[in-house]
């Protein structure tokens, strides 16, 4: 592998793990902080998908059908929320299985009834659209470089709203200790809607953002769903920032192991959560 | 008897136990004596959960050791401690409750001898584990109950039950984490009778907050504040103690000596 | 207990008169749903009696499917007396070192680590050239009952294999419900009640829930080599995680901890699926429907209804 096409696969890998993280950590938040197993949260990044078609097809651009999306994406998290999870807290974990399994069920018919089974494309936005040459024969195209740069500021940004503020800080404390936080007179309902809208939020626009690349087909947040599951258990439940760590692990080996070793590259990130199963099996940063 | 019969079963040496940087437990020793029995008296927060976790395995030790029979167990597990012959109860009531009585003891027993590749032949039909279920019921003073289901035994009962459940493991060792708590003064005295009778052959520590049981029953008491052992010694050294009445008289729950 | 055991002859006796009936259609329809009432059978070994919620299950039944397909040549049939205990062995076997690595993690992280593992065996056989891609492989010839120049039964028979099918439920059925009452069955569901409370009384609970776990593989192993026979043909899908979601649901539609409710649980599935497929293209929107509505409303599960209904017909009574 010559240097120019490692720094390729190097910046995807980047890519697709900075996009995995923002499915990721919405999910490790709603397991680490309500205590809910959601099967469809990969549903979300699939409705992300459709919405950036959808809403792109209407619009004619992607800035406005993120500009639409994500406010629908809080909303429905929002909805569902209060609709359906809100009566899955005290619930055992089989029944949040059976339910969120329920979902996916519901959200794919509904997206086959409304946009069809077909696989489409969402275009790249034309000031995006250019790419950087690295060598004679290869170049890299400027629009995944600003997804990374997109989930990195919003990384940050996630970083600052956990450790700096109000809302944050009833996050982490919600982490801890549910009881002392209702004891401090906080809304844990309040809380716990804004978290999951957040995660709907996180995950859809993750699937916006990879609708250009990867276009949009029935069935795509399946994939996305057990590849975060691998990222939460090697992660650690509830840790964000040990979804950051393990979706950049994933990231590098999924890219580079399907250069590498094509025909295992299927199994390759299952054999990583393997052996962080085997060294520690509440995965890297489980808080202690 | 011989002299072995008041040996040494279990021995803790210097066991520590921090949670973060808090000391939950420092440089706790004890020891335990087949026929006699060891009360573990102190406020709430003392650290006697930590101190009784530590020795059945439920909790490691920071540092320090401790020995079975000469034997250092200190990395053992809950299982395999069980299986050297320390039994526990829990603070909280912890059966099979949706079992029946004679379930909940005969698993017990069975733990003793496990053959789990016969898995052709039928537990109710192990007549040697139903035997000893059986004995260990009455033992505990709940004969006549062996086919109620556990879970709904009034709360004596059900403590009478982890007794049970404790005896049917041949353990020589009984830890027993608040046997009384929550019972009426009635099942309390049962109980008391219950652990005269099973001290006769084995060493007991009981953690019990009901002074006036600790004080019939105890041949040793020792006292724990802020995770250290403030005192240690028979009834009548620990009612004279000034460091003792010093320490209880800072706290809601005083108790009269 | 007497009468109990009446009615279970009768079932078995009224599925044996099935093939009778020369419905064609109904008859391989049953056939299907007996062999995922095993398959059902096996996961309630783990979630309903041991307490483990496996949401990668599929990959057990997958695994010996693909055992038979690809130890079947291409242009005779291979012997029913190997290929059915290699391919029970190899889900056994995979169940057991999958074991190894997901029962060192409990409740959430199982469940999320179940389902991992039955996508890694999923790419195994979806990416490798071993298992034939996304496509899979067909099973041109069904196993021959031959042994020694003498033939027992005929799986090409339709009848032959339909009750050659009926016999393995009810040796599962009573495998299942013999392991039970026995000392190793007793500490599985005292794990399930109390694994804390076992482990204190001496029990290495791990091991046991390895051993289930093995078990319960090499049953769904059975399901899964059944399953080939019956189609014919062995797809990737056949490991996928809806597999494994679809027997955990027929599970808890017939009520955990229940073999004739696992049974009962697989047909009402089965059923489930024929009428809302026949009604529409999108029939697990109906699916979704229900199983949410399920959930919320019927917090005991479904197997809770009867009870439900006779409280409420007692309390219609007692007001008239």
């Amino acid at each position: 592998m010559d240097f120019a096409s490692f720094l390729i696969q190097t910046l995807n890998s980047l890519q697709y793990g900075l996009l995995l993280f923002l499915v990721a950590s919405g999910l490790t938040l709603v397991f680490g902080i309500m205590g809910i197993i959601n099967l469809a949260h990969g549903s979300f990044y699939m409705i992300g998908a459709y919405l950036a078609f959808v809403l792109t097809s209407a619009t004619g651009s992607l800035f406005a059908a993120l500009a639409l999306g994500i406010p629908l994406a809080l909303a429905f998290g929002a909805l569902l929320e209060w609709a359906l999870f809100s009566h899955l807290y005290k619930r055992d974990h089989l029944e949040q299985v059976l339910l969120t399994y329920g979902l996916i069920l519901i959200f794919e018919e509904l997206r086959s009834l409304l946009v069809g089974d077909d696989v489409h494309g969402v275009d790249i936005p034309a000031i995006f659209s250019a790419s950087i040459p690295l060598s004679d024969v290869l170049s890299y195209p400027v629009y995944r470089l600003v997804i990374s740069v997109v989930c990195i500021v919003l990384a940050v940004a996630l970083y600052f709203v956990i450790q700096r503020t109000r809302l944050g800080m009833m996050i982490r404390a919600g982490n801890h200790d549910r009881v002392m936080v209702e004891a401090l007179g906080i809304n844990i309902n309040m809380i716990y809607r804004v978290v999951f809208a957040l995660g709907v939020a996180l995950a859809a626009l993750a699937g916006m953002l990879a609708a250009p690349i990867s276009s949009v087909f029935p069935n795509m947040g399946s994939h996305v769903l057990i590849i975060s599951f691998v990222i939460v258990v090697i992660g650690g439940i509830g840790s964000v920032w040990g979804a950051l760590v393990a979706a950049l692990i994933i990231g590098f080996v999924d890219t580079f192991g399907k250069v590498l070793i094509p025909e295992l590259s299927g199994m390759v990130v299952y054999v990583v959560m393997a052996v962080v199963l085997l060294w520690r099996p509440e995965g890297i940063f489980k808080k202690g | 008897m011989t002299d072995t019969h008041h040996a040494a079963l279990l021995v803790a040496e210097r066991i520590t136990r921090r949670f973060g940087g808090l000391l939950a437990n420092q440089d706790v020793c004890l020891t335990l004596e087949r026929g006699k029995l060891h009360a573990l008296l102190g406020p709430n927060g003392a650290g006697k959960s930590t101190c009784i976790n530590m020795l059945s395995g439920d909790l490691p030790p920071s540092s320090g050791q401790i020995r079975y029979q000469g034997r250092d167990i200190t990395g053992l597990t809950a299982a395999q401690r069980s299986q050297v012959g320390i039994g526990r109860s829990y603070q909280r009531t912890n059966i099979f409750p949706k079992f029946t009585v004679l379930e909940n003891v005969r698993l017990a027993a069975q733990s003793r001898r496990q053959q789990p590749w016969r898995i052709f032949s039928q537990a109710m039909k192990q007549q040697w584990a139903i035997d000893k279920a059986l004995a260990c019921i009455d033992e505990a003073g709940l004969a006549g109950r062996a086919e109620r289901t556990a879970g709904i035994l009034s709360h004596g009962e059900q403590r009478q039950l982890e007794i049970a459940m404790v005896l049917a493991t041949d353990a020589q060792v009984l830890l027993l984490d608040e046997p009384l708590a929550g019972m009426g003064s009635d099942e309390s005295a049962r109980m008391v009778e219950v652990l005269r009778r099973l001290r006769e052959t084995r060493a007991i520590l009981l953690v019990e907050h009901d002074m006036d049981a600790v004080f019939a029953v105890a041949d040793t008491i020792t006292v724990m504040v802020n995770g250290q052992v403030l005192e240690s010694g028979p009834p009548a050294q620990i009612k004279a103690s000034i460091a003792v009445q010093e320490a209880y008289l800072g706290q809601e729950d005083t108790f009269h000596v | 207990m007497r009468y109990d055991l009446v009615l279970k002859l009768a079932a078995v006796g009224g599925l044996a008169l099935v093939p009778l009936s020369g419905a064609d259609f109904y008859t391989e329809l049953i056939a299907k749903t007996l062999v995922l009432a095993i398959f059902a059978m096996s996961l309630d070994l783990l979630v309903g009696y041991t307490g483990l919620v496996s949401l990668g299950h599929a990959a057990y039944f997958g695994i010996a499917a693909y055992t038979v397909a690809l130890m079947s040549p291409k242009y005779e049939a291979a012997s029913l007396w190997l290929t059915m205990p290699a391919a029970v062995g190899a889900a056994a076997l995979a169940a057991l070192v999958i074991g190894v690595f997901v029962l060192r993690t409990k409740g959430i992280y199982f469940i999320m680590v179940t389902l991992a593992f039955a996508q890694m065996a999923f790419y195994a056989f979806h990416d490798t050239p071993l298992g034939g891609g996304s496509d899979g492989i067909y099973v041109n010839m069904k196993p021959t009952a031959e042994i020694a120049g003498f033939m027992p039964f005929d799986l090409d028979n339709p009848t032959h294999l339909y009750y050659f099918i009926l016999a393995m439920l009810v040796l599962v059925y009573l495998f299942v419900g013999r392991v039970l009452q026995s000392p190793f069955g007793r500490v599985l569901v005292g794990i399930k009640s109390n694994e804390h409370r076992m482990q204190s009384l001496g029990y290495v609970t791990f091991r046991y829930k390895l051993a289930a776990f093995a078990l319960a593989g090499g049953l769904g192993g059975i399901a899964g080599y059944l399953y080939a026979v019956v189609f014919g043909f062995v797809t990737p899908e056949l490991l996928s995680w809806h597999q494994s979601g679809n027997v955990l649901l027929m599970v808890i539609l017939g009520g955990m901890g229940n073999l004739v409710g696992a049974i009962a649980g697989a047909f009402a599935f089965v059923a489930m699926q024929e009428v809302f497929s026949a009604w529409t293209k999108h029939w697990q929107l109906a699916m979704g429907l229900v199983i949410v509505a399920a959930v919320l409303f019927l917090p005991g599960g479904l197997s809770a209804i009867p009870a439900r209904i006779k409280r409420a017909l007692q309390g219609g009574s007692a007001n008239d």
